[in-house]
């Protein structure tokens, strides 16, 4: 019985120590961003701001850098990412799911083996495309390369294939055509999946960087990660205002995080974030 | 029976020979144009010789290979990354192993341990890299105050003592670890939910302590998935380059040189010197190197599924 209590004892201190340190650098983005410019520069390290409520530094980098431009250009870029690619791949995922034409299988095979290509190796050939397609330095640059995922139509394809021929063969008794059985029944039930993908492709969008780092170098036009590497790499700006930049472009996904935390973890054990 | 619709009925419409074409079109219209015909594209351009972004080029033949393997940048590259690569995933694995194990028994507040572990998957490595980076501030950082207090010495992370000493390197080394540790938890822990009770009970009527149970029981039941892990992880790790940009004001490294990883290489060729061809040669050989890697992954796969 005390060999129990111990293990529970250490399961605990291992537990508590790693979360403290996967999480710390969060606390101390938050905790500087509230710090007063002698209290950030001292030695030993002030722990905690004396008034979590001194916003001055929120105030003074929104001044320094238009980080309202980059927030709503982030919001602009995510959103309108998401919706094209949910559109492409519901579309996508129910052609190669529920129709019939010729070389389906070897399409989607190779397909498949596509995945494999880093997007960094694409990347050149991209940045002639859209710089012939007079993209560079307009918004939707950021959008249209990224508006179909063969990842994400992957998955969705499989939810399809899983759900009964028999409720398709209802629908169509019911008169339904494969346009309205695909929106009415197919795409709600797909519900759980779908919501995982959008939030996969929401939080890629937002934190996208290496492609902006090239396509975007008009100031206005840059979104919250590029903004601040701009405003991060200005010898003139104090760590403190870095550090509440860095707080208004992670706050977002974090709040996505909390409260959507099941349908993004279980997306991750499907297998594909972070590139 | 069924109804009628407007454009004939329905069995006209379900075998109509184009309607495929109306569900596929979009997704083949991206898919094309900036999956499909890239690839093609690398291939050619790599052959390429001068290259230049409007198309235009001088030779034809293997010059931007031969050029970017005697490019000393490019060696730099290739060692920076199969050292981050080969140090990041074994130690990410180890620790997440273990966190995992630990994660998978029965414990109280798993909301907050769940949050705090699989935090840094939906945050951008350039906010969280520069935080990182005043972390590693030789003067006032914490993690060098947290070592001074350990009575260790203030390690001079992002600078450089005596030249290009190797903190440089070690400083985006643990950032990366920290970064994969949640993607790397999240697979080991959907690995060990498909472990049967039966195991750990059967153990547990023989009287097998916790550590005995995990090194006799659950490593070996894992070890396919550690695996798998290691190669997603080891493929995405090749392609390091958001670890590096924040510390150096998006230099690679103190000197500017010192910490070339072979994406940041294709990036200098082909957008800071312009030289597509030989961007389209390195990314080719980053590319033989993923690929031989996702094969031994089809084939680990292969025999775990038999």
């Amino acid at each position: 019985m005390s060999r129990k209590k111990v293990n529970t004892f250490f399961t605990y201190f291992f537990l508590i120590i790693g979360a403290l340190i996967m999480i710390f650098p969060f606390y101390w983005m938050i905790a500087s961003s509230f710090k007063s410019a002698a209290e950030y520069s001292s030695y030993p390290p002030v722990w905690m701001p004396s008034n979590w409520l001194n916003f001055s530094n929120f105030v003074e980098a929104f001044k320094a850098a238009p980080f309202a431009r980059y927030f709503v250009n982030s919001v602009i870029v995510t959103v309108a990412c998401v919706a094209l690619t949910s559109v492409t791949t519901i579309l996508g995922a129910f052609g190669f799911s529920r129709m019939r034409f010729p070389g389906r299988e070897a399409i989607f095979g190779l397909l498949l083996s596509l995945m494999m290509v880093p997007f960094e190796m694409l990347v050149i050939t991209n940045y002639q495309t859209v710089t012939k397609l007079h993209l560079v330095d307009t918004l939707p640059v950021l959008i249209i390369p990224f508006s179909t995922s063969i990842f994400y139509t992957y998955i969705l394809k499989n939810f399809f294939d899983s759900i009964p021929d028999s409720l398709y063969y209802s629908a169509r008794i019911d008169g339904a055509s494969n346009w309205k059985y695909l929106w009415r029944v197919m795409v709600p039930i797909a519900k759980p999946s779908l919501v995982t993908i959008i939030l996969l492709d929401a939080i890629a969008c937002w934190n996208s960087f290496l492609w902006t780092q090239l396509t975007i170098h008009v100031d206005k036009l840059r979104t919250l990660p590029m903004g601040l590497f701009v405003f991060m790499s200005d010898e003139g700006s104090n760590p403190q205002l870095q550090l509440a930049a860095a707080t208004v472009c992670v706050l977002p996904m974090i709040i996505l995080f909390l409260f959507a935390r099941k349908y993004i973890v279980n997306g991750v054990a499907r297998g594909g974030i972070k590139g | 029976m069924a109804k009628k619709n407007k454009n004939g009925s329905n069995d006209a419409i379900f075998n109509r020979k184009f309607e495929p074409l109306i569900y596929l079109i979009p997704f083949a219209l991206g898919l094309v144009i900036f999956t499909l015909y890239p690839v093609v594209n690398v291939v050619i351009m790599s052959f390429k010789e001068g290259y230049r972004l409007s198309g235009a080029f001088t030779g034809v033949g293997f010059g931007n290979f031969t050029k970017v393997l005697g490019d000393k940048n490019f060696m730099t590259a290739i060692k920076n990354t199969f050292i981050y690569v080969f140090t990041v995933v074994p130690i990410s694995t180890v620790l997440s192993v273990l966190i995992a194990n630990l994660l998978n028994k029965k414990i109280k507040g798993i909301a907050f341990f769940h949050t705090a572990f699989f935090l840094p998957l939906v945050t951008s490595s350039i906010a969280v890299g520069l935080v990182f980076k005043y972390m590693f501030n030789r003067d006032i950082g914490v993690i060098n105050t947290i070592i001074t207090l350990f009575g260790g010495k203030p390690i001079d992370w992002l600078g450089a003592i005596a030249g290009t000493g190797p903190y440089n390197l070690a400083a985006v080394i643990i950032f990366g670890i920290w970064n994969i540790m949640p993607f790397t938890i999240i697979l080991l822990l959907s690995g060990l939910q498909n472990i049967d009770p039966l195991y750990y009970t059967a153990a547990e009527v023989d009287g097998a302590n916790s550590s005995t149970i995990f090194r006799r029981i659950t490593v070996p039941l894992l070890m396919p998935t550690i695996f798998l892990t290691m190669i997603v992880n080891l493929i995405s790790c090749f392609k390091v380059y958001n670890e590096v940009i924040p510390f150096w004001r998006g230099e690679a490294g103190v000197t500017g040189r010192n910490l070339y990883t072979m994406v940041y290489y294709i990036k200098e060729q082909f957008y800071t010197n312009r030289q597509l061809g030989r961007a389209a040669a390195a990314s080719i050989i980053l590319f033989l190197i993923i690929f031989v890697f996702t094969m031994l992954q089809r084939w680990i796969q292969s025999k775990v599924d038999n």
